[in-house]
């Protein structure tokens, strides 16, 4: 019984947590940006780093990187991304990753903190319709913001 | 301030660009079995708006993949037309017919890979030779319809192919089927999925660049069927359009439905004038 309560107590701790996240449809761009973190709290550069190569990030697959150049296959769709901390603000980096449409209208590269608006929405990569329910964003607030940190890391100068 | 940051943006990509080993088609040309020469790169037809060249998926894969497409002996897809030359003799359903029994030998269908999909009168819509296989083989043999993708219906596509094979694509888009070319194209540039991307953004704006470990073509069609060294198996085209739609987080269309019967009459548009050259041999 205790347990069973703690249990709970967890689960709503956590979920309260996942709250104070800024929600997809709530996030307010000016020229772009997005001025403070999605989930109220500082990024991790190496989860970054890591989000940059799988899941939903998969960012290598459009952008090279020279500093995960240990990892094969970096694509070459979007610029490469080395320097992009001199090129670009933090608000303005957070933009990007989160909706890249609003800074660059039409562009080809997908908006990571999104949840409305698909045509023929799929249950990922299922081929399936996305059943009735939550629609995820590809990445958490967290994950952006620990993109965020990664390349804030990518200076030249 | 937006507009400098992307003017910044751009002469970045293309001087980044420009540093790397650019990867357009290379030069090779094709011919098959020293005797069958195939057009792997043309003027691209007035319709294609947005290209000015086009070229065969096979301009984009490596030297060792392309050697296999060179001669039938060493071409997996060749297997699948050596079991539908066995189909194409055997007496099936009610009506105790094969395809001989109407269409004499495989070579009779030359041409017709080259004009399909293609306006058909009786039925008042635009069919593709998966079709025309299944209602032969329901209508006319009263035999089992075969499953739109599946290993006998790609086969025999694959025969059927194979006897055109050097002959241009050439399908029409006038006339009764100009509308559902019209459907075909709006499809073609629609951003589907959470990944929000067209046919167009890979293969028109982005062929010839990497996409992780993939070089993307102009994503044409005249190879179909193709055998992929990856699923070591024919593919159809429908097959191929399904993937792709799926790989952009969709929800997919079904084989053989009326919206990819339009993509594909549009698509195989795109490649007017390329050869034709199915069972091609991709990745
Ligand atoms: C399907 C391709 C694609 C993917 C995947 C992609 N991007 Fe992009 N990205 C682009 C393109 C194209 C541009 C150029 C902007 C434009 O003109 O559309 C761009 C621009 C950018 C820029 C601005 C670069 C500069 O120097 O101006 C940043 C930063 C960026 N992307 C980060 C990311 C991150 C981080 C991810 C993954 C979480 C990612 N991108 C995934 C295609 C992509
Ligand atoms: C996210 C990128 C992407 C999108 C979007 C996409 N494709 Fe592809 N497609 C690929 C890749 C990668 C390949 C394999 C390499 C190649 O041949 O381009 C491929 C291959 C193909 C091929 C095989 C070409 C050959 O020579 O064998 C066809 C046909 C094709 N795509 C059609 C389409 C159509 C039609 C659509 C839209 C419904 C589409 N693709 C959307 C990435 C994409």
């Amino acid at each position: 019984m205790r347990h069973a309560l703690f249990g709970l107590a967890a689960c709503v701790a956590a979920s309260s947590a996942f709250a104070a996240d800024v929600q997809p449809t709530d996030v307010v761009f000016v020229d772009g940006a997005i001025e403070a973190s999605l989930s109220g709290a500082a990024g991790d550069p190496a989860s970054g780093a890591e989000i940059m190569n799988k899941g939903a990030g998969n960012c290598i697959a459009c952008h090279q990187v020279s500093a995960l150049s240990h990892l094969s296959f970096h694509g070459e769709i979007g610029p490469p991304l080395d320097g992009v901390a001199d090129r670009w603000s933090e608000a303005e980096i957070r933009g990007i990753v989160a909706n890249a449409k609003v800074m660059f209208e039409g562009s080809m590269m997908p908006s990571f903190y999104k949840t409305q608006g698909f045509v023929r929405l799929g249950d990922a990569y299922t081929g399936e319709a996305h059943a009735d329910g939550e629609v995820h964003p590809l990445l958490t607030a967290q994950q952006v913001e620990d993109v965020v940190a990664f390349l804030m890391t990518l200076n030249e100068q | 301030m937006k507009i400098t940051k992307m003017a910044i943006g751009s002469v970045a990509a293309l001087v980044g660009m420009t540093g790397l080993s650019f990867a357009d088609p290379d030069e090779d040309s094709l011919t098959i079995n020293g005797d069958i020469s195939i057009v792997t790169e043309t003027a691209a037809p007035a319709h294609a708006e947005n290209l000015s060249t086009i070229y065969s998926g096979w301009r984009f894969r490596s030297d060792e993949t392309q050697a296999f497409q060179m001669d039938d002996f060493d071409n997996p897809g060749m297997i699948g037309v050596e079991n539908a030359t066995v189909d194409w003799e055997t007496v099936d359903g009610s009506a105790g017919k094969s395809c001989s029994s109407c269409h004499g030998t495989p070579e009779d269908m030359a041409g017709l890979r080259a004009e399909y999909p293609k306006w058909n009168e009786e039925k008042s819509q635009v069919t593709t030779l998966e079709m025309e296989v299944n209602n032969c083989r329901e209508n006319r043999m009263g035999a089992e319809k075969w499953k739109y993708t599946g290993g006998k219906m790609t086969d025999m596509i694959a025969l059927i192919s194979s006897v055109s094979r050097g002959m241009p694509v050439n399908v029409a888009i006038d006339g009764p089927a100009k509308e559902t070319w019209e459907q075909g194209k709006q499809l073609y540039y629609t951003r589907f999925g959470q990944l929000e991307l067209s046919c167009a953004n890979c293969h028109e704006d982005s062929y010839g660049m990497m996409i992780r470990a993939d070089h993307l073509s102009q994503g044409q069609i005249n190879g179909f069927p193709t055998y992929r060294l990856k699923n070591t198996k024919l593919n159809s085209v429908h097959a191929r359009f399904k993937g792709c739609v799926r790989d952009t987080r969709a929800e997919t269309f079904k084989p053989g439905s009326p919206e990819f019967v339009a993509l594909q009459l549009y698509v195989a548009s795109r490649g007017n004038g390329l050869s034709v050259e199915g069972p091609s041999v991709r990745n």
